[in-house]
Protein backbone atom coordinates (compact mmCIF):
# COMPACT_ATOMS: atom_id res chain seq x y z
CA UNK A 1 0.00 0.00 0.00
CA UNK A 2 1.34 3.55 -0.82
CA UNK A 3 2.15 5.28 2.72
CA UNK A 4 1.10 8.84 1.05
CA UNK A 5 -2.98 7.51 0.33
CA UNK A 6 -2.95 6.52 4.35
CA UNK A 7 -1.82 9.62 5.18
CA UNK A 8 -3.72 11.70 2.47
CA UNK A 9 -0.22 13.76 1.84
CA UNK A 10 0.12 15.63 -1.48
CA UNK A 11 3.14 16.54 -1.98
CA UNK A 12 4.84 19.31 -3.68
CA UNK A 13 6.92 18.11 -6.77
CA UNK A 14 9.44 15.43 -7.00
CA UNK A 15 13.09 16.82 -7.36
CA UNK A 16 16.54 15.13 -8.06
CA UNK A 17 19.17 14.15 -5.13
CA UNK A 18 22.42 12.13 -6.23
CA UNK A 19 23.08 8.72 -4.25
CA UNK A 20 26.75 7.64 -5.17
CA UNK A 21 26.36 9.82 -8.90
CA UNK A 22 23.11 8.24 -9.43
CA UNK A 23 20.23 10.55 -9.62
CA UNK A 24 16.93 9.71 -7.28
CA UNK A 25 13.93 11.37 -6.79
CA UNK A 26 13.09 12.98 -3.55
CA UNK A 27 10.00 14.55 -2.57
CA UNK A 28 9.58 17.75 -0.67
CA UNK A 29 10.26 17.39 3.04
CA UNK A 30 11.70 13.73 2.92
CA UNK A 31 14.81 13.02 4.91
CA UNK A 32 17.81 11.60 2.91
CA UNK A 33 16.35 8.30 4.90
CA UNK A 34 12.83 8.41 3.43
CA UNK A 35 13.77 9.19 -0.15
CA UNK A 36 16.96 6.12 0.35
CA UNK A 37 13.93 3.80 1.78
CA UNK A 38 11.93 4.55 -1.13
CA UNK A 39 14.41 3.59 -4.03
CA UNK A 40 14.44 0.74 -2.27
CA UNK A 41 18.19 1.41 -0.50
CA UNK A 42 18.16 -0.20 3.00
CA UNK A 43 21.98 -0.15 3.87
CA UNK A 44 24.10 3.06 2.78
CA UNK A 45 26.96 2.88 5.77
CA UNK A 46 29.44 0.29 6.58
CA UNK A 47 30.73 -0.19 10.49
CA UNK A 48 34.17 1.27 10.93
CA UNK A 49 35.80 -2.10 12.84
CA UNK A 50 34.24 -4.97 10.83
CA UNK A 51 32.21 -3.02 7.67
CA UNK A 52 29.05 -4.42 8.26
CA UNK A 53 26.05 -2.73 6.73
CA UNK A 54 24.07 -0.37 8.19
CA UNK A 55 21.26 1.66 7.49
CA UNK A 56 18.07 3.13 9.35
CA UNK A 57 17.74 1.76 13.34
CA UNK A 58 15.64 3.98 15.68
CA UNK A 59 14.43 6.35 12.80
CA UNK A 60 14.38 9.65 15.51
CA UNK A 61 18.03 10.70 15.42
CA UNK A 62 19.29 8.62 18.67
CA UNK A 63 20.94 5.86 17.73
CA UNK A 64 23.37 7.52 15.56
CA UNK A 65 23.22 4.03 13.08
CA UNK A 66 22.03 5.60 10.10
CA UNK A 67 25.14 8.09 9.34
CA UNK A 68 25.77 9.16 5.93
CA UNK A 69 27.92 12.03 3.90
CA UNK A 70 25.70 14.65 2.93
CA UNK A 71 27.21 17.57 0.52
CA UNK A 72 30.68 16.24 1.58
CA UNK A 73 30.08 16.15 5.71
CA UNK A 74 30.14 13.07 6.61
CA UNK A 75 28.43 11.40 10.49
CA UNK A 76 24.89 13.52 9.39
CA UNK A 77 22.00 11.77 10.87
CA UNK A 78 19.65 10.28 7.31
CA UNK A 79 16.69 10.14 9.47
CA UNK A 80 17.05 13.78 10.23
CA UNK A 81 18.26 15.54 7.61
CA UNK A 82 15.62 16.95 5.05
CA UNK A 83 16.53 16.86 1.47
CA UNK A 84 17.28 19.94 -1.08
CA UNK A 85 17.04 19.51 -4.56
CA UNK A 86 20.69 18.52 -6.17
CA UNK A 87 21.46 17.09 -2.42
CA UNK A 88 24.54 14.93 -3.30
CA UNK A 89 24.51 11.64 -0.93
CA UNK A 90 27.14 9.67 -0.55
CA UNK A 91 27.42 5.87 1.13
CA UNK A 92 30.07 6.22 4.06
CA UNK A 93 32.42 3.69 4.88
CA UNK A 94 33.75 3.77 8.27
CA UNK A 95 34.42 7.30 10.32
CA UNK A 96 33.59 8.83 6.82
CA UNK A 97 36.91 11.11 7.36
CA UNK A 98 40.07 10.35 5.39
CA UNK A 99 42.61 8.68 7.75
CA UNK B 1 35.37 1.66 40.31
CA UNK B 2 36.90 1.21 43.52
CA UNK B 3 34.16 -1.32 44.45
CA UNK B 4 34.84 -3.61 41.97
CA UNK B 5 38.60 -3.63 42.79
CA UNK B 6 38.11 -3.79 46.29
CA UNK B 7 36.19 -7.37 45.31
CA UNK B 8 38.64 -8.47 43.05
CA UNK B 9 41.64 -7.93 45.28
CA UNK B 10 39.89 -8.86 48.02
CA UNK B 11 38.35 -12.58 46.52
CA UNK B 12 41.89 -13.29 45.17
CA UNK B 13 42.89 -12.80 48.82
CA UNK B 14 41.00 -15.22 49.45
CA UNK B 15 38.23 -13.46 51.07
CA UNK B 16 34.62 -13.89 50.58
CA UNK B 17 32.74 -11.29 48.44
CA UNK B 18 29.52 -9.74 48.05
CA UNK B 19 29.43 -7.29 46.01
CA UNK B 20 25.80 -5.10 46.38
CA UNK B 21 24.94 -2.37 44.14
CA UNK B 22 21.98 -0.51 44.23
CA UNK B 23 22.03 0.11 40.58
CA UNK B 24 23.85 -1.96 37.59
CA UNK B 25 27.28 -2.47 37.40
CA UNK B 26 28.94 1.38 36.52
CA UNK B 27 25.82 3.23 36.94
CA UNK B 28 27.28 5.72 38.97
CA UNK B 29 30.12 7.86 38.37
CA UNK B 30 32.13 4.80 36.88
CA UNK B 31 29.86 4.94 33.58
CA UNK B 32 30.38 8.79 33.93
CA UNK B 33 33.97 9.38 33.57
CA UNK B 34 36.62 8.87 30.33
CA UNK B 35 38.94 6.20 32.03
CA UNK B 36 42.21 8.18 32.46
CA UNK B 37 44.96 6.77 34.81
CA UNK B 38 46.76 9.82 34.86
CA UNK B 39 49.84 10.58 37.35
CA UNK B 40 50.09 13.36 35.21
CA UNK B 41 47.78 15.51 37.35
CA UNK B 42 49.06 15.03 40.58
CA UNK B 43 51.37 16.82 42.99
CA UNK B 44 53.91 14.96 44.93
CA UNK B 45 51.91 13.10 47.84
CA UNK B 46 50.09 10.56 49.15
CA UNK B 47 47.86 10.68 46.12
CA UNK B 48 50.48 10.58 43.97
CA UNK B 49 51.54 7.16 45.39
CA UNK B 50 48.76 5.82 45.02
CA UNK B 51 48.53 6.45 41.57
CA UNK B 52 51.48 5.24 40.81
CA UNK B 53 51.25 2.03 42.71
CA UNK B 54 47.58 2.15 40.59
CA UNK B 55 49.19 2.45 37.27
CA UNK B 56 51.40 -0.89 38.30
CA UNK B 57 48.15 -2.92 38.88
CA UNK B 58 46.32 -1.86 35.80
CA UNK B 59 49.21 -3.25 33.57
CA UNK B 60 49.30 -5.80 35.47
CA UNK B 61 46.23 -6.85 35.03
CA UNK B 62 46.03 -5.57 31.70
CA UNK B 63 48.58 -8.07 31.21
CA UNK B 64 46.37 -10.80 32.41
CA UNK B 65 45.02 -12.92 29.32
CA UNK B 66 42.28 -11.33 28.00
CA UNK B 67 41.71 -8.53 30.08
CA UNK B 68 43.77 -5.58 28.64
CA UNK B 69 42.39 -5.90 25.21
CA UNK B 70 38.37 -6.59 27.54
CA UNK B 71 38.52 -3.14 29.10
CA UNK B 72 40.52 -1.34 26.27
CA UNK B 73 43.57 -0.74 28.16
CA UNK B 74 45.71 1.97 26.85
CA UNK B 75 49.12 3.08 27.86
CA UNK B 76 49.09 6.25 25.57
CA UNK B 77 50.66 8.43 27.62
CA UNK B 78 49.87 12.38 28.38
CA UNK B 79 50.53 15.57 26.80
CA UNK B 80 50.53 18.44 28.97
CA UNK B 81 50.46 21.96 26.80
CA UNK B 82 51.04 25.41 28.15
CA UNK B 83 50.38 28.38 26.29
CA UNK B 84 51.89 31.13 27.84
CA UNK B 85 55.98 31.21 28.65
CA UNK B 86 54.63 31.84 32.21
CA UNK B 87 52.40 28.94 31.78
CA UNK B 88 55.52 26.80 30.80
CA UNK B 89 57.36 27.87 33.97
CA UNK B 90 55.08 26.46 36.28
CA UNK B 91 54.66 23.64 34.46
CA UNK B 92 58.26 23.04 34.09
CA UNK B 93 58.12 23.24 38.02
CA UNK B 94 55.73 21.08 39.07
CA UNK B 95 57.19 18.21 36.67
CA UNK B 96 60.40 18.88 38.46
CA UNK B 97 58.47 17.85 41.39
CA UNK B 98 56.83 14.85 40.43
CA UNK B 99 60.41 13.40 38.57
CA UNK B 100 61.98 13.94 41.66
CA UNK B 101 58.61 11.72 43.26
CA UNK B 102 59.33 8.99 40.37
CA UNK B 103 57.25 10.12 38.10
CA UNK B 104 58.41 9.99 34.07
CA UNK B 105 58.23 13.42 32.70
CA UNK B 106 60.00 14.62 29.43
CA UNK B 107 60.08 18.43 28.64
CA UNK B 108 58.37 18.72 25.27
CA UNK B 109 59.74 21.68 22.95
CA UNK B 110 57.09 23.55 20.66
CA UNK B 111 57.46 21.94 17.56
CA UNK B 112 58.58 18.67 19.35
CA UNK B 113 54.89 19.18 20.73
CA UNK B 114 53.86 18.71 16.85
CA UNK B 115 55.65 15.36 16.56
CA UNK B 116 53.27 13.51 18.95
CA UNK B 117 50.41 15.47 18.46
CA UNK B 118 50.46 16.67 14.27
CA UNK B 119 46.58 18.46 14.67
CA UNK B 120 47.77 20.25 17.77
CA UNK B 121 47.81 24.21 17.39
CA UNK B 122 51.15 25.12 16.92
CA UNK B 123 50.46 28.36 18.81
CA UNK B 124 51.69 26.93 22.18
CA UNK B 125 54.87 27.45 24.27
CA UNK B 126 55.94 24.21 25.14
CA UNK B 127 54.67 21.46 27.20
CA UNK B 128 55.66 17.76 29.42
CA UNK B 129 54.86 14.43 27.84
CA UNK B 130 53.74 11.80 31.07
CA UNK B 131 54.39 8.18 29.04
CA UNK B 132 52.77 6.27 32.42
CA UNK B 133 49.45 8.02 31.71
CA UNK B 134 46.70 5.55 30.54
CA UNK B 135 43.58 5.25 29.68
CA UNK B 136 40.79 2.33 29.87
CA UNK B 137 37.05 1.84 28.67
CA UNK B 138 35.93 2.83 32.19
CA UNK B 139 32.87 0.53 32.48
CA UNK B 140 34.41 -2.47 30.64
CA UNK B 141 36.89 -2.50 33.73
CA UNK B 142 34.58 -2.33 36.33
CA UNK B 143 32.32 -5.07 35.04
CA UNK B 144 35.54 -7.61 33.92
CA UNK B 145 37.35 -6.80 36.99
CA UNK B 146 33.69 -8.06 38.77
CA UNK B 147 33.55 -10.78 36.45
CA UNK B 148 37.55 -11.84 37.23
CA UNK B 149 36.66 -11.56 40.77
CA UNK B 150 33.84 -14.39 40.70
CA UNK B 151 32.48 -12.31 43.67
CA UNK B 152 28.64 -12.83 44.18
CA UNK B 153 27.23 -9.58 42.38
CA UNK B 154 23.75 -8.25 43.91
CA UNK B 155 23.05 -5.55 41.38
CA UNK B 156 19.49 -3.96 42.40
CA UNK B 157 19.94 -3.83 46.09
CA UNK B 158 19.51 -1.09 47.78
CA UNK B 159 20.82 -1.02 51.00
CA UNK B 160 18.65 0.86 53.50
CA UNK B 161 21.14 0.38 56.65
CA UNK B 162 23.72 -1.05 58.10
CA UNK B 163 23.15 -2.99 61.34
CA UNK B 164 25.45 -2.91 64.22
CA UNK B 165 26.02 -5.51 67.45
CA UNK B 166 25.90 -4.84 71.16
CA UNK B 167 29.72 -4.31 70.72
CA UNK B 168 28.80 -1.25 67.95
CA UNK B 169 30.64 -3.58 65.08
CA UNK B 170 28.80 -3.52 61.57
CA UNK B 171 26.94 -7.23 61.31
CA UNK B 172 26.21 -6.33 57.59
CA UNK B 173 23.84 -4.81 55.15
CA UNK B 174 20.52 -4.44 55.02
CA UNK B 175 18.21 -3.75 51.70
CA UNK B 176 15.37 -3.72 50.01
CA UNK B 177 15.46 -7.24 49.34
CA UNK B 178 17.28 -9.28 52.65
CA UNK B 179 19.77 -8.57 54.91
CA UNK B 180 23.41 -10.01 54.19
CA UNK B 181 25.79 -10.80 57.51
CA UNK B 182 29.51 -10.08 56.97
CA UNK B 183 31.63 -8.72 60.06
CA UNK B 184 33.19 -6.03 57.19
CA UNK B 185 31.16 -3.81 55.49
CA UNK B 186 33.47 -1.96 52.80
CA UNK B 187 31.81 1.39 52.11
CA UNK B 188 32.42 1.97 48.03
CA UNK B 189 29.74 3.93 47.16
CA UNK B 190 31.57 6.84 45.41
CA UNK B 191 30.32 9.89 45.39
CA UNK B 192 27.17 8.68 47.73
CA UNK B 193 29.40 7.41 50.15
CA UNK B 194 28.24 10.32 52.65
CA UNK B 195 24.69 8.63 52.36
CA UNK B 196 26.31 5.19 53.20
CA UNK B 197 28.93 6.31 56.09
CA UNK B 198 25.56 8.24 57.65
CA UNK B 199 23.61 5.33 57.87
CA UNK B 200 26.24 3.89 60.20
CA UNK B 201 25.94 6.98 62.32
CA UNK B 202 29.60 8.36 60.74
CA UNK B 203 30.53 11.59 59.07
CA UNK B 204 32.43 11.33 55.94
CA UNK B 205 31.79 14.76 53.84
CA UNK B 206 31.41 13.81 50.47
CA UNK B 207 30.03 16.31 47.73
CA UNK B 208 29.08 15.94 44.18
CA UNK B 209 30.95 18.05 42.06
CA UNK B 210 29.67 17.58 38.47
CA UNK B 211 31.49 17.52 35.09
CA UNK B 212 30.46 17.23 31.42
CA UNK B 213 31.96 15.46 28.34
CA UNK B 214 31.40 16.51 25.09
CA UNK B 215 31.36 13.52 22.13
CA UNK B 216 32.39 14.31 18.91
CA UNK B 217 31.02 12.38 15.85
CA UNK B 218 33.99 9.04 15.51
CA UNK B 219 36.91 10.08 13.72
CA UNK B 220 40.23 8.13 12.60
CA UNK B 221 42.94 8.47 15.24
CA UNK B 222 43.81 12.08 15.93
CA UNK B 223 44.78 12.49 19.00
CA UNK B 224 47.15 10.26 20.00
CA UNK B 225 47.60 11.12 24.03
CA UNK B 226 45.36 12.71 26.52
CA UNK B 227 46.18 16.27 25.73
CA UNK B 228 45.30 18.81 28.46
CA UNK B 229 46.21 22.22 29.19
CA UNK B 230 48.15 23.15 32.06
CA UNK B 231 45.40 25.40 34.09
CA UNK B 232 44.16 21.75 34.11
CA UNK B 233 46.32 20.76 37.63
CA UNK B 234 45.15 24.35 38.83
CA UNK B 235 41.73 23.67 38.25
CA UNK B 236 41.68 20.46 39.74
CA UNK B 237 43.70 21.81 43.21
CA UNK B 238 41.19 24.54 43.80
CA UNK B 239 37.81 24.47 46.05
CA UNK B 240 35.95 26.64 44.46
CA UNK B 241 31.82 25.95 43.90
CA UNK B 242 32.11 27.67 40.52
CA UNK B 243 32.02 27.05 36.85
CA UNK B 244 35.56 25.85 35.90
CA UNK B 245 36.72 24.18 32.48
CA UNK B 246 40.08 23.30 31.33
CA UNK B 247 40.49 21.56 27.90
CA UNK B 248 41.20 17.82 28.20
CA UNK B 249 41.37 15.67 24.76
CA UNK B 250 41.38 12.53 23.92
CA UNK B 251 40.48 10.02 21.24
CA UNK B 252 38.71 6.33 22.43
CA UNK B 253 39.81 3.21 20.95
CA UNK B 254 36.09 3.33 19.11
CA UNK B 255 36.41 6.71 17.62
CA UNK B 256 34.86 8.99 19.37
CA UNK B 257 37.16 12.26 20.93
CA UNK B 258 36.09 12.92 24.14
CA UNK B 259 36.61 16.33 25.39
CA UNK B 260 36.64 17.69 28.92
CA UNK B 261 36.77 19.05 31.67
CA UNK B 262 34.19 21.12 33.44
CA UNK B 263 33.94 21.31 37.39
CA UNK B 264 31.27 22.50 39.32
CA UNK B 265 29.88 22.14 43.12
CA UNK B 266 25.73 22.19 42.72
CA UNK B 267 24.30 19.19 44.27
CA UNK B 268 23.20 16.35 42.61
CA UNK B 269 21.71 18.40 39.53
CA UNK B 270 21.42 16.78 35.79
CA UNK B 271 20.30 19.22 34.15
CA UNK B 272 22.04 20.20 31.05
CA UNK B 273 24.65 23.35 30.93
CA UNK B 274 24.65 24.86 27.88
CA UNK B 275 27.78 27.33 29.67
CA UNK B 276 29.96 24.30 30.19
CA UNK B 277 29.47 22.51 27.30
CA UNK B 278 30.52 25.96 25.13
CA UNK B 279 33.36 26.29 27.30
CA UNK B 280 34.37 22.73 26.75
CA UNK B 281 33.89 23.18 22.85
CA UNK B 282 35.65 26.44 22.76
CA UNK B 283 38.90 25.27 25.06
CA UNK B 284 39.14 22.00 23.14
CA UNK B 285 39.25 23.63 19.66
CA UNK B 286 41.90 26.16 21.21
CA UNK B 287 44.19 23.21 21.73
CA UNK B 288 43.50 21.03 18.36
CA UNK B 289 41.84 23.73 15.83
CA UNK B 290 40.56 21.18 13.47
CA UNK B 291 37.73 19.98 16.55
CA UNK B 292 35.46 23.34 14.53
CA UNK B 293 34.68 21.50 11.92
CA UNK B 294 33.85 18.34 14.02
CA UNK B 295 30.64 17.51 14.84
CA UNK B 296 29.41 17.00 18.33
CA UNK B 297 27.36 13.61 19.19
CA UNK B 298 26.19 13.79 22.65
CA UNK B 299 27.21 15.10 26.33
CA UNK B 300 27.05 13.29 29.18
CA UNK B 301 27.69 14.01 32.96
CA UNK B 302 28.29 12.92 35.83
CA UNK B 303 29.41 13.59 40.23
CA UNK B 304 32.63 13.25 41.10
CA UNK B 305 32.79 12.10 44.56
CA UNK B 306 34.71 15.51 46.02
CA UNK B 307 36.35 15.59 49.55
CA UNK B 308 37.53 19.05 50.79
CA UNK B 309 40.95 18.04 50.83
CA UNK B 310 40.75 16.15 47.51
CA UNK B 311 41.77 12.78 49.06
CA UNK B 312 39.76 9.83 49.12
CA UNK B 313 39.10 7.91 52.06
CA UNK B 314 40.84 4.50 52.29
CA UNK B 315 41.00 1.90 55.37
CA UNK B 316 39.19 0.96 58.78
CA UNK B 317 37.01 3.55 60.66
CA UNK B 318 37.96 3.69 63.93
CA UNK B 319 34.74 4.74 64.86
CA UNK B 320 32.72 1.62 63.98
CA UNK B 321 34.52 -1.72 64.27
CA UNK B 322 33.90 -3.55 60.76
CA UNK B 323 33.31 -0.60 58.40
CA UNK B 324 35.68 -0.17 55.82
CA UNK B 325 35.71 3.20 53.49
CA UNK B 326 36.96 3.44 49.76
CA UNK B 327 35.12 6.07 48.67
CA UNK B 328 36.01 9.86 47.66
CA UNK B 329 38.37 9.27 45.05
CA UNK B 330 37.41 12.49 43.22
CA UNK B 331 37.72 12.49 39.23
CA UNK B 332 40.68 10.15 39.63
CA UNK B 333 38.64 7.16 41.03
CA UNK B 334 39.28 4.64 37.64
CA UNK B 335 43.51 5.80 38.03
CA UNK B 336 42.99 4.76 41.61
CA UNK B 337 41.01 1.94 41.73
CA UNK B 338 43.56 -0.96 41.69
CA UNK B 339 45.30 0.52 44.46
CA UNK B 340 42.34 1.04 46.43
CA UNK B 341 41.42 -2.79 46.04
CA UNK B 342 44.93 -3.66 47.20
CA UNK B 343 44.70 -1.41 49.96
CA UNK B 344 41.76 -2.75 50.98
CA UNK B 345 42.56 -6.18 50.69
CA UNK B 346 45.74 -6.28 52.55
CA UNK B 347 44.19 -3.95 55.02
CA UNK B 348 40.98 -7.24 55.23
CA UNK B 349 43.70 -9.90 55.68
CA UNK B 350 45.55 -8.67 58.74
CA UNK B 351 48.33 -7.68 56.79
CA UNK B 352 50.22 -4.10 57.00
CA UNK B 353 49.48 -2.12 53.62
CA UNK B 354 52.06 -1.19 51.17
CA UNK B 355 50.91 2.79 51.56
CA UNK B 356 50.87 4.52 54.70
CA UNK B 357 46.94 5.13 54.91
CA UNK B 358 46.90 8.04 57.33
CA UNK B 359 46.23 10.79 54.92
CA UNK B 360 43.23 8.80 53.76
CA UNK B 361 42.12 7.75 57.45
CA UNK B 362 38.13 8.61 57.28
CA UNK B 363 37.66 9.92 60.21
CA UNK B 364 39.91 12.90 59.42
CA UNK B 365 37.60 15.59 59.03
CA UNK B 366 35.50 17.29 62.40
CA UNK B 367 31.67 17.48 61.29
CA UNK B 368 32.48 21.21 61.41
CA UNK B 369 34.64 21.34 58.67
CA UNK B 370 31.76 20.01 56.46
CA UNK B 371 31.43 22.27 53.29
CA UNK B 372 28.09 23.10 52.39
Amino acid sequence: MNPMELAQARPGPAFTVTLDGREIEALPGQTVAAALWTAGITSWRSTRGEGRPRGVLCGIGVCYDCLVTVNDRPNQRACLVPLKPGDAIRTQEGTGHDG
Amino acid sequence: MAGAACALYAARAGLDVTVVDRGPVAGGTTGAGEGNLLVSDKEPGPELELALLSQRLWAELAAEPGLGAAFEYEPKGGVVVASTPEGLTALEGFAAGQRAAGVEAVSVAPDQLRELEPYLTPDTAGGVLYPQDAQVMPTLAAAHLLRASRARLLTGWNVIDVPRGADGAVRGVRTDRGEIHAPTVVNAAGTWGGELAALVGVHLPVLPRRGFVLVTEPLPRRVRHKVYAADYVADVASDSAALQTSPVVEGTAAGPVLIGASRERIGFDRSFSLPAVRALAAGATRLFPFLADVRAMRTYLGFRPYMPDHLPAIGPDPRVPGLVHACGHEGAGIGLGTGTGQLIAQVLSGKVPELDLTPFRPDRFAPAEEDA
